[in-house]
């Protein structure tokens, strides 16, 4: 085996850890109670039908919604196609308007999906964010317009942590009759949800992003008043016409489990990691200078830090510590050179979002290595300070 | 005391898929993060990556990783062509893929027309694409791919096979096949659920269903389910290995199983049994019986069937498979489907017949056309 046990994780929100509560919970549907969930006719049908109820339930509770509001997926990203891909295909057939509305620091399959529409006959408007990541709620209403489907603003930004303010923004679209989707795939289980205060008619949730495994999502579709998308996978009709295909019980399983457990942990992990992110920060600005925060951090979610050390380069940064695992933006677009959009959104010059990591706290971080993987960045950000000063000098 | 002879809808996950999953599920990582973690893991999805490429006969490059096989059939139908061509006795996910579908039509054992196939294909202009499946999930009727492959490619269309059933329970080579296309599915022969593939061949683009990141070269977004994945790599191998042994081993199980049926009801019906079948597979229609009825009465003695595909359990609506093939509506409602597994012992056979042949007496002595009114 490769070293990797002995190296510290700090890239949580690339992807999480399986809770070990969770993975007790799935494990036995793999084989000692396995069947398809669709084959209500027999005992190991109605057995595994019963599982994914109680899941369902379990990931509604968290959100403040009904179980027969969530549809399974195979994860967020497929969760967000389907929420603007489903809706404007839906609005665009029955001649109820054209147009999307969303970020330009939403994630990638967000910005995909509206493209794809585009193809399709829809416009999006892509709204700018502040400098501190935040959308203007101003704005908002200002790009609504009488054929606008639906607004796609995420929770939660997945490089900066800043949280959007959910409920003024669900309660103009509530206003202005426009659906409302939150891409909260950093967002369950890490802040208080609530569809119904927060006026959300759809919700996408990723399982991997919350301690369940990858290949599992889930998409909150609500039912009054009802949000209506045509589906993009079609077949037997699983997940009440909107997602066909045998839905994976271990999985789901899991989903329900991860759901369930962070529901109970919120608050106090919330604060552990916003301890754990305080003694990383204090660590990093007590011994270097030019460090500096990208995106707001008073509305953040407490296990993201993003932060920028001056005339560093930062892939060089995550080169030098083979030890650590955080990362320079999204992973989908991690083997991409070009800086992060999303910094980039926030007004920062190529220079700062190239030197700028995201580090990502979780559930099983210490502090024994927020102390050591400090000492690991704070190191190798002065060696390249020095290097490129000695070039400098040359 | 519980017997499982559903494996058509769905398959225990084999030990060794289980084992590799739990490695799988104990390793953090993104696998399109660089640090170590994200490189590990990659490092497994392309191992099993290879696995699933050698099952089909394919390279690497060729193996699209999805949420399952609904998914590959929606995105072959979908990604590849304006017009789409189906066979009528196709599963619900490549016959509702794509609304407007041309319908092929079968003969009585489920085969595909071939001189109608050709008619419809003639004069094609722009593109097409045609999905034949490999093997049926409600008869096992296997059809006769390599010749429809190469009226497809005669007609200048490309041809979607839909290998989900077959795949584990014969070989599944897609140059075999003759296909452009092929969709795998992993927990129908040993692997996990919510995992599956489409094998695309070389200059063959599919425009993507799912988008988002590069994930899949560009052709399926959405971070890649490791486990899954590493699951499906591993069930690969193993069937590749062990086809063979299953069909010889089933074969005689499944045969004799079904003249016990037809000895204790002689007016039962083997669906498709004219012609090549999985060995697994057996369609009994019992006459005046439904469906359902016969699924209840097996599920309370705990056997466990099917009447019809699992997807559309629950809707009580006659097989189209089997009105496909003629059978009128009383004889397409009163069907159940028998699929054996690897695991399948003749013990459970034998009580399987017991129970069936029991339903078939009472139906003779009245019982059940009571009960189905009551």
């Amino acid at each position: 085996m490769t070293g990797a046990p002995t190296a510290i994780y700090l890239d949580h929100q690339a992807t999480t850890p399986v809770d070990p509560r969770v993975l007790d919970a799935m494990l036995p549907w793999f084989s000692e109670t396995f069947g398809n969930a669709h084959s209500e006719q027999h005992a190991w049908g109605r057995q595994a039908a019963e599982a994914v109820d109680a899941a369902r339930e379990q990931v509604a509770r968290l959100i403040g919604a009904e179980a027969r509001e969530i549809v399974c997926t195979s994860g967020a990203t497929e969760s967000n196609n389907l929420a603007i891909k489903g809706a404007t295909r839906f609005a665009l057939r029955h001649g109820r308007g054209r147009h999307i509305v969303t970020l330009a620091s939403e994630h990638k399959c967000v910005l995909e999906a509206c493209a794809a529409m585009e193809d399709e006959g829809a416009e999006v408007t892509v709204l700018p964010v502040g400098a501190d990541g935040l959308a203007d709620v101003q704005t908002i209403v200002e790009a609504i317009r009488d054929d606008t489907v639906l607004v796609s603003v995420m929770a939660v930004n997945n490089e900066i942590g800043v949280v959007q303010p959910l409920a003024e923004i669900g309660t103009l679209c509530r206003e202005r009759g426009v659906l409302f989707h939150a891409d909260a795939a950093q967002a369950t289980g890490k802040i208080a949800l609530d569809v119904d205060a927060m006026k959300i008619d759809l919700l996408s949730i990723s399982g991997h992003k919350v301690y369940a495994p990858k290949g599992i999502g889930a998409l909150y579709v609500r039912r009054r008043p009802r949000a209506r998308l045509l589906a993009e996978i079609s077949g037997g009709g699983q997940e009440r016409g909107m997602r066909s295909g045998t839905l994976p019980v271990p999985l789901v399983v899991a989903l329900g489990e991860a759901a369930e457990v962070a529901g109970e942990g919120l608050a106090r992990e919330g604060e552990n990691l916003a301890a754990l992110r305080a003694r990383m920060l204090a660590r990093l600005q007590d011994s270097l200078d030019g460090v500096f925060v990208n995106g707001s951090m008073e509305r953040r979610v407490p296990g993201n830090l993003n932060v920028g050390f001056t005339g560093v380069n930062a892939e060089t940064l995550m080169a030098d510590v083979p030890e650590l695992a955080i990362s320079t933006g999204s992973a989908c677009t991690s083997a991409s050179v070009e800086p992060s959009y999303v910094l980039k959104a926030l007004g920062l010059s190529d220079a700062d979002a190239g030197a700028s990591v995201r580090i990502g706290f979780g559930r099983f971080t210490t502090e024994n290595e927020v102390d050591a993987a400090a000492e690991m960045i704070v190191r190798a950000v002065q060696e390249q300070r020095a290097g490129g000063s000695a070039r400098a000098a040359e | 005391v519980d017997i499982y002879l559903d494996h058509n809808a769905t398959t225990p996950v084999l030990p060794q898929v289980a084992a590799a999953m739990a490695d799988a599920l104990a390793r953090t990582g993104n696998p399109s993060s660089v640090h170590r973690f994200g490189r590990l893991v990659r490092r497994s999805v392309d191992e099993a990556r290879e696995s699933v490429a050698a099952l089909a006969g394919v390279s690497a490059a060729n193996v699209v990783f999805t949420s399952g096989g609904s998914e590959a059939n929606n995105l072959a139908l979908r990604g590849v062509a304006d017009r789409a061509f189906v066979s009528a006795v196709e599963h619900a996910s490549v016959l509702d893929a794509v609304p407007d579908a041309d319908v092929i039509p079968v003969d009585g054992n489920g085969v595909v027309d071939r001189a109608a196939l050709k008619e419809i294909l003639a004069g094609l202009d722009g593109t097409a694409v045609v999905s034949v499946m490999l093997a049926n999930n409600e008869t096992g009727v296997i059809q006769p791919v390599a010749e429809i492959a190469e009226i497809v490619h005669a007609a200048g269309a490309l041809f979607h096979c839909d290998a989900i059933q077959a795949a584990g329970k014969r070989p599944v080579d897609m140059r075999d096949l003759g296909a452009d296309l092929m969709s795998l599915s992993a927990h129908k022969f040993g692997g996990p659920q919510g995992i599956g593939a489409l094998v695309v061949r070389d200059g063959l683009d599919p425009e993507p269903l799912i988008r988002g990141g590069g994930q899949e070269r560009r052709r399926r977004a959405g971070t890649e389910n490791v486990p899954g994945i590493v699951g499906f790599g591993v069930a690969a191998q193993h069937e590749q290995d062990a086809a063979n042994d299953y069909s010889a081993k089933l074969t005689g199980l499944r045969d004799d199983m079904e003249r016990r049926l037809l000895a204790a009801a002689p007016d039962a019906v083997i669906h498709g049994a004219g012609v090549e079948r999985l060995a697994n597979t057996s369609c009994i229609g019992l006459p005046g019986v439904s469906g359902e009825i016969q699924v209840m009465t097996l599920d309370l003695a705990g056997v466990a069937v099917s009447a019809g595909s699992a997807c559309s359990s629950g809707k009580v609506t006659p097989s189209h498979v089997l009105s496909a093939m003629g059978r009128d509506d009383e004889a397409a409602r009163s069907a159940v489907r028998v699929s054996l597994g690897a695991e399948t012992k003749a013990e459970q056979i034998d009580r399987f017949v017991e129970v069936w042949s029991d339903m078939a007496r009472r139906r003779d002595t009245g019982a059940h056309s009571r009960r189905s009114v009551a």
